[in-house]
């Protein structure tokens, strides 16, 4: 079949697999994710999934619902809403939320802010990528959730490459990187004391390609930032950002039109836009397979320094 | 979009020496396959550059933690990931370093094949008969020795035999189906994915060739029928009142709706209705397929029972013999008590009696040293506190392995693969 069927594929290959009982990849991670979200919910008492409208959580939504079927999730939805997403994505995010009867939890950092409990960044590179922390943290408490699913994947970045897909948190919320329980077979460990918590990853095995393949595979529907629009951005360090209320161009930087997607969505004031034509979801397949550069590449949260990411996980991040 | 349908997955380990090559290996394998990207290569070379290497290291691409990078060593397991056309590839890139004895076995027990790499300069030396054990001991049914250097050895087919020939003496010993091996220069990209023009001698593929064409299917249980239950699924709505369903994950053999059978440890007998999935209901389910069934009878089924084929049951068991390898800084504790975690069952056990401990370069059982501490291999007797529905660990990988769980501090203390 050619690129063309892709859309349109959806039910007809969603039973495809290879005779001589063998699964495709896709299969095989899908079947690996189903059975880490049954751990979950049977290991767990309060678990949330950490739902952003972005494709990877798109993704384990639609797994979970493979989980449970026909059942309801039998966990909430929590998105920690920096204020600062595309408005595109939480449309997309209320109504992925109501299609499936699912409960959806926001907590806002500008509460936070409010509070007293976190304090906004300063200057032009301003982010409250960081003050996400706190208000996670502060929603597990509330909820006292013991378990908080994520859709990090290991492909991602040199310090989630190294991470349990059972992850073990202090009752500070911390991740002790060098302390890690070994994880063998499909045996998973979620013991724990009184106040710690898990992340628990059920994509740590799929990469970003996996994860538009899956999305053809299954004809999913993401948030239209993802296809190629207009859009008025200007280069920062290496980036392009897209102009908003909560990021404008300083002396010196020019805003353009161009026509530009996203690969990743996450805070409007820190996730980078792609020249790109890509269209539909086979073009960004296309693209996806031709990139010469990570997803978040276009990311400055990670470009902070070498370890943002293992720094920012240590003290509680996704 | 077919040929990505088609496309299998292979899982991998990797292991050698310190200066064996295995980065350089990994980061070929990726390079060459495009799953290294500018931008990670880019911050590679600029932290090559500031530490002063004088090349570029491209262990820094798996080496992602502070500690790893600030010593220059590998810690943990990494998770490394590519795909060619064939086959998507995750390879768990483990340390070779003596004490890590436990990231090797937990990079194993989910790896299909292993690569193990010789310097072609020192030949099978402690730690290849290590690796090699290893692999055999966590039933890794494929082995891919490859002899790395071949550059700094003139590519000379006799010291290629030579090696060969030591390591099939050593491997005599193991159980390992197939082993093959493999003359490579890393470096230079000598038989890594192309074959290479210097050892024209050399007939049997490059490194990327056996990768994409090693035969896995049969590394699966597909004979006996073996459905720990995870989860039982009760929608409780007016369209599915009635539903009661079975969630789990196919660990061996193949279930099709009418099959007798038996739900363990209870014993009670019924007949698969039907196998359920979110698009419908399927025909047949294999592993490593995770579905939900229901049956004809309604019998009280919970988390942790298993349902089997009547006529082939797994040991319905209090007493396992496991083989194990130690995780944990605190020594085991003869006579203590443990969690064990079995399938989706977990309870408490008792360590009866260690009866020996095995020297993993030399395979001796030393009966006269049954001191179990961290990155040891010994055999183990254990009393569990309620039946386990076990298979060997030869027979079956999922219903045959074990950990060991510490009740104080609930850290993974040890491994087990059930004799």
């Amino acid at each position: 079949m050619g690129p063309a069927g892709l859309g349109t594929g959806g039910p007809l290959l969603a039973n495809h697999h290879m005779s001589n009982y063998q699964l495709s990849h896709l299969k095989q991670l899908e079947a690996e994710s189903v059975y880490i979200l049954r751990e979950v919910a049977a290991q767990f008492e309060r678990p949330a999934l950490l739902f952003s409208g972005g494709k990877d959580s798109i993704v384990m939504v639609r797994l979970a619902q493979k989980a449970f079927h026909p059942a309801k999730l039998p966990f909430p939805l929590l998105h920690v809403d920096t204020g600062h997403n595309f408005p595109e994505t939480i449309e997309f995010r209320d109504r992925l939320a109501e299609s499936i009867g699912a409960r959806l939890v926001v907590r806002m950092v500008q509460d936070s802010i409010d509070k007293g409990r976190a304090v906004e960044e300063k200057g032009p590179n301003a982010s409250r990528n960081m003050l996400q922390t706190v208000t996670l943290l502060d929603a597990i408490e509330e909820f006292q959730l013991d378990a908080a699913l994520g859709g990090a994947r290991r492909d991602e970045e040199k310090a989630r490459a190294k991470e349990r897909i059972f992850s073990h948190r202090d009752e500070f919320g911390q991740w002790d990187p060098k302390n890690q329980r070994p994880e063998l077979w499909n045996l998973f460990n979620g013991r724990k004391g009184y106040g710690e918590h898990f992340r628990v990853f059920p994509l740590s095995n799929w990469t970003e390609m996996d994860v538009w393949q899956y999305i053809a595979l299954e004809n999913l529907d993401i948030p239209n930032i993802y296809f190629s629009h207009d859009r008025e951005v200007f280069q920062r360090n290496g980036a392009w950002l897209a102009t908003s209320d909560f990021l404008q161009p300083q002396p010196g930087e020019t805003p353009e039109n161009l026509r530009v997607r996203f690969r990743t969505v996450g805070d409007m004031t820190c996730t980078g836009a792609v020249l790109s034509e890509a269209a539909d979801l086979s073009d960004i397949i296309r693209e996806v397979a031709a990139a010469r550069q990570t997803e978040r590449g276009t990311r400055a949260d990670d470009k902070r320094s070498e370890t943002a990411m293992e720094d920012r996980k240590k003290q509680g991040y996704f | 979009m077919s040929e990505y349908l088609d496309m299998d997955l292979l899982r991998f380990t990797t292991a050698g020496s310190v200066d064996d090559g295995k980065s350089t290996l990994i980061g070929r394998l990726l390079f060459d396959s495009k799953a290294i990207f500018e931008d990670q290569l880019e911050a590679v070379e600029r932290s090559s550059q500031q530490r002063g290497d004088g090349y570029v290291n491209l262990a820094l691409l798996t080496d992602g933690l502070r500690a790893e990078r600030e010593q220059g060593i590998t810690i943990d397991v990494a998770y490394r990931y590519f795909a060619t056309p064939k086959r998507k590839f995750i390879i768990a890139d483990t340390p070779g370093h003596t004490q890590y004895t436990r990231n090797m076995v937990t990079g194993a027990s989910t790896a299909n094949l292993a690569i193990i790499l010789v310097d072609a300069r020192n030949g099978v030396v402690e730690q290849t008969c290590r690796h090699a054990f290893i692999a055999s001991l966590l039933r890794i049914q494929h082995l891919v020795v490859c002899i790395n250097k071949m550059d700094l050895v003139d590519y000379k087919q006799e010291v290629f035999e030579k090696i060969v020939a030591d390591f099939k003496d050593f491997a005599s010993r193991l159980e390992v189906p197939d082993i093959r091996f493999i003359p490579i220069s890393a470096l230079h990209g000598d038989n890594v994915v192309d074959t290479s023009v210097n050892m024209p001698w050399f007939k049997g593929g490059s490194v990327l060739y056996n990768l994409e064409t090693v035969y896995i299917a049969n590394d699966y249980n597909h004979i006996d029928a073996r459905f720990p239950v995870q989860w039982v699924i009760r929608p409780q709505t007016d369209e599915h009142h009635d539903f009661r369903g079975f969630a789990g994950r196919i660990s061996g053999g193949v279930f099709k709706p009418g099959d007798e059978v038996v739900v363990l440890p209870s014993g009670f007998n019924s007949r698969i209705k039907a196998i359920h999935t979110f698009e419908g209901e399927v025909e047949e389910a294999f592993s490593p397929m995770s579905v939900a069934m229901t049956l004809e009878d309604q019998i009280d089924i919970s988390r942790g029972d298993m349902i089997v084929k009547a006529n082939n049951p797994p040991r319905v068991t209090q007493d396992l013999e496991i083989m194990t390898c130690w995780f944990s800084e605190k020594p085991l504790n003869p006579g203590g008590k443990y969690i064990v975690r079995h399938t989706t069952r977990e309870c408490k056990c008792v360590v009866k009696e260690v009866r020996y401990k095995v020297d993993i370069n030399t395979l001796h059982k030393k009966e006269d040293d049954r001191q179990i501490g961290m990155n040891d291999v010994g055999r183990l007797v254990l009393r569990v506190s309620q039946p386990l529905l076990a298979d060997s660990y030869r027979r079956n990988r999922q219903t045959g392995s074990v950990i060991l769980v510490d009740e104080f501090t609930n850290a993974t203390v040890a491994a087990g693969m059930i004799i």
